[in-house]
């Protein structure tokens, strides 16, 4: 990597809304006005003191921040090597940290008189935190949600109904996140005056993947004084971890550190069942190339006819195509290490957490921990690991016994899901 | 100049609107729809917009979302698309045909040579729905250099501030999305498009042709009264979708043909 790159890494997007030659604005001209008038409200509302103490004030009554930040004694004494602190920010209301983005996002839609707000969500995590803000904020909210993740995270459907949202399921495709994305762009497109659209993850058309950015990296803010306070002034962790689907959480973890050379940036995608040309993963990165979709250039898994192709992925939060557009661009100046996990690893990390920490993890950090797992055995106990524990594993107890052969169907909860 | 500003000059000389019409390449398979974009121009098609397959379609309704995965369950590529057009343009060389779709499948074959083989194969323009000016350098003005007309959308949200953009790289004509939304939905009203019609054409010499929610004979006339002509996709391929028979799927063009051309 470039060492004269360091103290630029936090300067991304550029005018154009690139990072290097990621992101940009690819998206059909009706849309185009909307996303340069939110670009201007964003410019606004970022320099306005009074947008930030409302922010300040719901993140910390409303959703509890800041989160934790907690050293995982047992967990690290049984790997043996580095000491492993984990940010507790499925401990938020809603349990996971899209809420704090969802916020950002809402009080932006309010300051544009926006009164609907749209939402694509793959574990349903994106679409509770939207319908809870919404129902707070008194907005109409309609989530669009692909048909085969609405049966598998079929809790957090009935939570977003009980919360007032609409729930769309999306048939087209293979009925998953990318499939939603799309139906959510095409609703936007149709009712572009009144509907404000909050993505889920920092990802989609300039200013996307900077505005979610923005909001998601309180994350690493806190991590550097909670470090700091409880290891002592000026220390840093060697080394941040974080699960990718789209890429929010991590982004919001990594981008306070991208200009601190000596901390280890590793971004860990959905191995699925292994990243081979059978394509049954949701490793952007790693097995995928540079194409445009969803509104920006970014790596993708697609055929040779740069035809999408659909990700693989026993996390439904994991399970999309593409990844944010600034993580490509990390990946290619090699700032960040980008590396996949197996649904086989994401499953023993999941059961180790439960059972070393009495954390039950959501799938989705469960693959951030498989990779702390594999490499704090080999780090000295000095070396300070944090991850993102980024949701909590209620959603996916389900789908969790299933896979440990564990049968559901006779609880009572396990009935009310067939129904 | 290229066919579609020849096709525009001849019409205009005749004093008539254009009839441009939108399928899907390879729907339901590469032999059928190659028969029937043969059969366009003596429908009465001036101009032909050949759709090309994309997993997706973002601005597309249910209609053409389906046309382009029956084309790619069927093995549709880019490559067979372009082909298709040659195996066309070797019976006729003068009906203008425009390439539709998304950006992804044209990067991905890298943007020169993706133009010199569109060049090759007798394609006239491109419309290509998320390249907004705002990113013309991707293929907007390397198109126009290798003698690609560029069309672009513009829509119910491009305000007078944004018009000039919108206008900046266009070339061929220019098309405007008669309403806020995706192909195939809402219906286009002739008394709410005329004035932007007549907004667009203070800004321009191009010539201006309306699509979007156009599906009768009726309502191609109206659209074609109030602007330069009309555009019907959706309509057309819910045809071809439903397993009409070519010749039946020709008449229902030839209807269209002559709403839009009795204007
Ligand atoms: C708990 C959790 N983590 C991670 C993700 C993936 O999203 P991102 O990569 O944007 O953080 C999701 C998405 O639903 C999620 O619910």
């Amino acid at each position: 990597m470039a060492d004269d790159l360091f103290n630029s890494f936090m300067n991304g997007p550029d005018e154009q809304g690139r990072f290097g030659i990621f992101g940009g604005r690819f998206v059909s001209e009706t849309l185009m006005p909307l996303i340069l008038s939110l670009e201007e409200e964003y410019n606004k509302a970022k320099d306005d003191p009074s947008f930030w103490a409302e922010m300040d004030s719901l993140w910390k009554h409303y959703v509890g921040r800041p989160s934790p930040l907690y050293h995982a004694e047992r967990l690290s004494a049984h790997l043996g090597g580095a000491k492993v602190y984990m940010k507790r920010d499925e401990l938020n209301h809603t349990g996971a940290h899209k809420v704090n983005n969802v916020l950002g996002q809402i009080l932006l839609a309010r300051r544009m008189g926006k009164t609907r707000i749209i939402a694509e969500t793959g574990a349903g995590q994106h679409g509770v935190a939207t319908a809870t803000v919404c129902a707070k904020f008194g907005l109409k909210c309609v989530v669009y949600m692909g048909a085969h993740d609405v049966k598998r995270q079929a809790p957090n459907v009935f939570r977003m109904r009980l919360l007032g949202a609409e729930v769309i399921p999306v048939t087209s495709g293979r009925g998953t996140l990318k499939d939603a994305m799309n139906d959510a762009l095409r609703d936007w497109v149709t009712n572009v005056r009144d509907t404000f659209y909050c993505i889920g993850t920092a990802a989609g058309p300039h200013p996307y993947p900077a505005l979610v950015r923005d909001f998601q990296s309180i994350i690493g803010k806190e991590v550097r004084w909670q470090l700091a306070e409880q290891e002592g002034e000026g220390r840093l962790p060697d080394t941040v971890i974080a699960a990718i689907g789209g890429g929010s959480n991590a982004i919001g973890l990594f981008h306070p550190f991208l200009d601190d050379s000596s901390v280890k940036i590793i971004g860990v995608e959905a191995g699925g069942k292994g990243v081979d040309d059978r394509m049954q993963h949701c490793a952007s990165l790693t097995g995928g190339r540079p194409g445009v979709l969803h509104g920006n250039r970014t790596y993708l898994l697609q055929d040779e006819d740069g035809q999408i192709q659909e990700g693989f992925s026993i996390s439904a939060g994991l399970d999309y195509p593409g990844i944010g557009p600034e993580h490509s661009w990390l990946h290619e100046t090699g700032r960040a290490e980008y590396v996949s996990i197996t649904d086989k690893e994401a499953l023993e990390a999941f059961q180790l957490c439960c059972a070393m920490e009495g954390i039950i993890p959501a799938l989705e950090p469960s693959h951030a921990l498989a990779h702390v797992m594999k490499i704090a055995p080999e780090l000295p106990n000095d070396h300070i690991i944090v991850m993102n524990m980024c949701g909590r594993g209620d959603k996916d107890v389900f789908t969790v016994a299933r896979h440990l052969g564990f049968d559901m169907s006779d609880t009572e909860e396990g009935r009310n899901l067939e129904d | 100049m290229t066919r579609i500003d020849a096709t525009f000059a001849e019409l205009k000389a005749a004093g008539k609107k254009a009839f441009v019409s939108y399928v899907m390449a390879g729907d339901p398979d590469y032999e059928t729809s190659l028969e029937l974009v043969k059969g366009l121009p003596a429908a009465g098609v001036d101009i032909i917009e050949l759709g090309l397959p994309f997993t997706d379609p973002m601005a597309d309704g249910p209609t053409i979302q389906l046309a382009g995965q029956r084309a790619l369950d069927a093995g549709m590529t880019l490559a067979k698309t372009l082909e298709l057009a040659t195996e066309f343009r070797k019976e006729d060389d003068t009906t203008p045909i425009v390439l539709m779709g998304y950006y992804n499948p044209i990067y991905n074959r890298g943007v020169e040579n993706f133009l010199s083989d569109a060049k090759a194969a007798g394609i006239d323009g491109l419309i290509v729905v998320d390249l907004p000016p705002e990113e013309d350098e991707e293929l907007c003005i390397p198109a126009q250099k290798a003698g690609l007309n560029f069309i672009r959308l513009a829509t119910p949200t491009t305000d007078d501030k944004r018009l000039p953009t919108v206008l900046q790289n266009t070339s061929g004509f220019v098309y405007y999305v008669s309403v806020t939304g995706i192909t195939g939905a809402a219906e286009a009203q002739a008394g709410d498009v005329g004035p932007e019609v007549a907004r667009i054409k203070s800004a321009t010499d191009l010539p201006v042709i309306v699509g979007f929610g156009i599906n009768t004979p009726e309502k191609a006339q109206n659209i074609a009264s109030i602007s330069d002509g009309a555009v019907v996709g959706s309509a057309i391929v819910s045809q071809v979708a439903s397993g009409k028979p070519l010749p039946e799927v020709l008449e229902f063009v030839r209807a269209l043909a002559d709403g839009a051309h009795s204007a």
